[in-house]
């Protein structure tokens, strides 16, 4: 079973991600993939408790997750790996040739920021990292809910779907 | 602040916060069925960074005295900004799984300290729920 959805998402585990993907794809392992939440006991019991009894969390930093990948990928369970920002999931599919798509699903406003989607909003720094992943191969799209259209990064970037 | 302090006569005495409209309708009900809803803030946490959800959440404490946050899902990211205001003052407390049952128990329970309402309130909340049928 593979990895079924590559998500960016600031506010990490919450409940577009445990109900709203989570039951449809019958996620059974969340893969958290934060330095700083990995770095905390405190901060890996508080996302810990969010999840149902049924679905395992696994926490990583990027470090970790580059070298755990192919473990994650090859669990029978259905996965999800998430991430909070741009920049881990940056990482993370620059060094893990696998990862054909990301999802990005929820990156609010924030100083320097310009807003792209209802809940999309992106610094020129993150823009240009999501372009380096469309360029090398992986598939980026915004869609924070199963039953929204996914938008293409190109249209994202625009502005246009706002 | 003591347990007593927040919510006094006229004062909001929790603060209920949830997904989309959730907050905003549940309280409504309240005010239609007993016409307490005074006693309630409501906060939608909708495009807010998980920063800005936890940082209003404070200000309304503040602001309101209350020492009661009502959430609706375990994993929404109104309980983990609750819960992260929990750790830093434990007197307040937070409960997740609201429902109708819960709050007009809550406004009601007005001799009660708010955190002792709200954990009275929270055991009325889960014997509001019953499936009728075969």
């Amino acid at each position: 079973m593979a990895i079924h959805l590559y998500r960016i998402d600031d506010r990490l585990i919450h409940g577009q991600v445990v109900v709203g993907w989570g039951q449809p794809l019958n996620i059974q392992l969340l893969v958290l993939v934060d330095d700083l939440v990995a770095s905390s006991d405190w901060e890996k019991e508080l996302y810990r408790m969010a999840v149902p009894p049924e679905m395992e969390v696994r926490f990583a930093d990027v470090g970790t997750a580059i070298r755990e990948h192919a473990k994650y990928d090859m669990d029978p369970r259905p996965a999800l790996l998430l991430t909070g920002d741009i920049d881990s999931m940056y990482r993370l599919a620059k060094a893990v040739k696998a990862i054909g798509n990301v999802n990005l699903g929820g990156i609010h406003h924030r100083a320097g920021r310009s807003e792209k989607l209802r809940y999309v909003f992106l610094t020129p720094g993150e823009e240009q990292q999501l372009r380096e992943l469309e360029s090398a191969g992986v598939e980026v799209t915004a869609q924070d809910v199963p039953s929204a259209r996914a938008v293409p990064l190109p249209e994202v970037l625009q502005g246009a779907a706002r | 602040m003591s347990e007593n302090s927040g919510g006094g006569p006229g004062n909001p005495r929790a603060i209920v916060v949830g997904h989309g409209e959730f907050a905003g309708g549940l309280v409504s009900a309240v005010g239609q069925i007993c016409g307490m809803a005074d006693k309630l803030v409501v906060l939608s946490m909708m495009g807010m960074t998980p920063e800005d959800i936890e940082g209003t959440i404070r200000e309304q404490l503040a602001r309101t005295g209350a020492r009661v946050i009502f959430t609706d899902l375990p994993a929404g990211s109104a309980t983990i900004a609750a819960r992260r205001i929990v750790r830093d003052d434990p007197a307040i407390v937070l409960v997740s799984g609201v429902n109708l049952a819960t709050l007009l128990d809550f406004v009601f329970s007005t001799d009660a300290s708010p955190t002792d309402a709200a954990r009275a309130a929270a055991e009325r909340g889960k014997a509001s729920l019953i499936v009728v049928g075969r």
